[in-house]
């Protein structure tokens, strides 16, 4: 499904060159449940953008669904995205100013699919992750946790096949992100190929997969057992 | 993206922060305000001055004496050097024409008016008969000047309603003899309140006989002779004859001037029209400062919402989309300024018409449209550049928040 063929990334700061990824070469197969593991400034929210379309590699090739998405224009990407493909960040990113229900009808709002339907879509994701009571409460009304839950259900609304999670719980505390983790992983059961980006050890066992990078290289793919 | 959720999602924005837009509104809607009342002043001031103008008369053809070549109001005010004068046989003379239907020669002067040991200077007016039916005036009391000879001096005159006030208070003044200069005179009627006409009040006014005025200040050239034609389409033959006779009888030398009200309606008219269209070019300036600032406040919106931007792209909105919900907000912005100017200019214009009744300063309907156009177009033109500078954000440094 998703396949990275010597992918090279590099960033100019100041006057070095750094090599956010370096030859990356990666396999991911629909419905697979992945965490890429490493210390800070090893490549894999770099990775994991790469991945998520939203940025685009200097030299290699990226096939996602065998669609050489490196020629593509960045409309066509932002459709993929907004279809294929949903985030889930450490910081949330929800809209301050808009309600626990307009932040999850955004991506539905971009598609431009209709208020009767959007609603009963909304209803349903926000059901699916136990916030029906909290639909019309803004963000700052909410819990970490809470806040959490009304981004995956965002990044849900639209049926993706992969969903990308950045630390998705980096900000919350234990019992928080564990029910969290629940989710994305009730998810991921349900087909959707899940990859999270985490510095947590114990997370990285959770997952089915476990890949190890540092210095923009994968240095461990391995699979738990 | 439909446009009703483009304008959902703009207007949020814009009730998101709402100090930043009550003061970008603020400014669309001072500008848009100067627009709408200085172009109503503008435009009343036009009115009032030619309105005062076709208050003249009807059909009216003013001849004055010396020769100027500019047609219009700059001869009205200019009295350039008189090479000969106009005299009663001159005004007598163009009777003779059949598309003429009245005249009336003009001399003035000032002069002490005495009434029962109240004595005052007045500006007196020397004139015929025809005088009052010429200037569409009315009479409060008595008659106006007889009818009869324009050499016959007669010791009548006619006042006007202030001079009646100040010189005989609550008491009859038709019948009165008063002095005025060295002559005695009897008050045979008092002129109807018509308001200032073109630098005559005629509530401030004693209007006699020109044969008498002419004896009262030893001098037998008149100021103007004013001639009313039978219609519109005989002002300019009678405009000729009336040339063409008075150069016979100087010698076959013009040295009059022969203005129509047209052509001073007409002058007056260009004149005002450029004075308001300047201050509206003016005022317009503001509405540019308040397109800057929009840029500005777009800018800053912009660099705010960063993190905003990077997550709409995050989540599969297009370079069309960022860009046209920031262009929206832009113009939902001057959209509200404008709207709330043009209630402010509607507030002003309509305190000018409360505080000078006289002054027309009805908005014009072109300053309207405009001022509303030029805000939304300033509004949207400055903000396409911080709508595309949003739109061009690179997702990941915008979700990193720089």
């Amino acid at each position: 499904m998703i396949r990275l063929q010597g992918i090279n990334r590099v960033f100019q700061v100041g006057d070095q060159h750094v090599h956010a990824l370096d030859h990356v070469d990666l396999d991911i197969q629909a419905g697979d449940y992945l965490s890429v593991m490493g210390p800070s400034g090893s490549g894999k929210s770099t990775l994991l953008n790469m991945i998520g379309l939203l940025d685009r590699p200097d030299s290699g090739h990226y096939w996602l669904n065998d669609q050489d998405v490196a020629q593509l224009d960045d409309d066509k990407l932002a459709r993929i995205r907004r279809n294929e493909i949903g985030f889930v960040f450490q910081s949330f990113h929800l809209i301050p100013r808009m309600t626990a229900a307009e932040n999850v009808e955004l991506p539905l709002v971009l598609e431009g699919i209709e208020p009767a339907e959007r609603k009963q879509r909304v209803a349903k994701v926000l059901a699916a992750v136990g916030l029906s009571d909290r639909a019309h409460h803004r963000p700052d009304q909410l819990s970490g946790g809470q806040r959490q839950r009304v981004a995956i259900a965002r990044a849900t609304i639209l049926n993706p096949s992969i969903l990308l999670a950045d630390e998705p719980t980096g900000n919350l505390d234990q019992a928080s992100g564990q029910e969290i983790m629940q989710v994305l992983e009730s998810l991921n059961r349900e087909g959707v190929t899940l990859i999270m980006v985490t510095h947590d050890a114990e997370l990285g066992r959770r997952t089915r997969r476990c890949v190890r990078m540092i210095d923009g290289r994968i240095v461990k793919d391995e699979r738990n057992t | 993206m439909q446009i009703s959720d483009s304008l959902h999602f703009a207007w949020s924005a814009v009730r998101g922060a709402r100090l930043r837009s009550l003061l970008m509104m603020g400014a669309m809607s001072i500008g848009v305000a100067a627009v709408i009342v200085l172009t109503a002043l503008g435009d009343g001031a036009r009115n009032y001055v030619t309105g005062e103008f076709a208050s003249l008369g009807t059909n009216l053809i003013i001849v004055l004496p010396g020769r100027n070549e500019t047609g219009g109001a700059g001869v009205a005010m200019s009295v350039s050097g008189t090479p000969r004068d106009l005299t009663l046989d001159d005004a007598s003379a163009l009777l003779r024409h059949s598309r003429i239907r009245r005249m009336a020669p003009i001399m003035v002067g000032t002069t002490l008016l005495n009434a029962g040991g109240l004595e005052r200077d007045v500006p007196v007016l020397g004139s015929s008969s025809q005088l009052l039916k010429v200037r569409n005036w009315s009479m409060a009391q008595g008659k106006f000047l007889p009818d009869d000879d324009l050499d016959r001096s007669y010791p009548v005159c006619v006042i006007g309603t202030k001079v009646r006030q100040e010189l005989f208070g609550g008491q009859p003044a038709i019948g009165e003899w008063v002095r005025l200069g060295d002559r005695r005179m009897r008050v045979i009627g008092v002129l109807a309140s018509e308001g200032r006409s073109i630098g005559v009040d005629t509530e401030d006014l004693v209007i006699i006989p020109v044969a008498a005025a002419q004896q009262l200040f030893n001098n037998p050239s008149l100021f103007r002779i004013l001639v009313e034609a039978r219609s519109r389409e005989d002002i300019p033959r009678v405009s000729d004859f009336i040339r063409n006779t008075i150069m016979e009888r100087h010698q076959g030398e013009e040295d009059v001037t022969v203005v129509t009200q047209d052509a001073v309606l007409q002058t007056f008219d260009k004149i005002l029209k450029a004075l308001t269209f300047t201050v509206a070019g003016i005022a317009a300036i503001s509405l540019a400062v308040a397109g800057i600032l929009v840029m500005n406040v777009m800018l800053v919106a912009v660099s705010q919402r960063t993190s905003e931007i990077g997550l709409l792209k995050a989540v599969g909105a297009t370079y069309q989309q960022v860009l046209w919900l920031f262009l929206i907000e832009a113009a939902l912005l001057s959209l509200f300024g404008a709207a709330i100017g043009l209630a402010l200019g509607y507030a002003g214009s309509w305190g000018l018409i409360t505080f000078y009744p006289d002054l027309p300063a009805y908005p014009p309907l072109w300053a309207i449209a405009a001022g509303i156009g030029v805000a939304l177009g300033t509004g949207i033109l400055f903000g396409v550049l911080p709508a595309r500078k949003a739109a061009r954000m690179d997702p990941v440094l915008a979700l990193a928040g720089h």
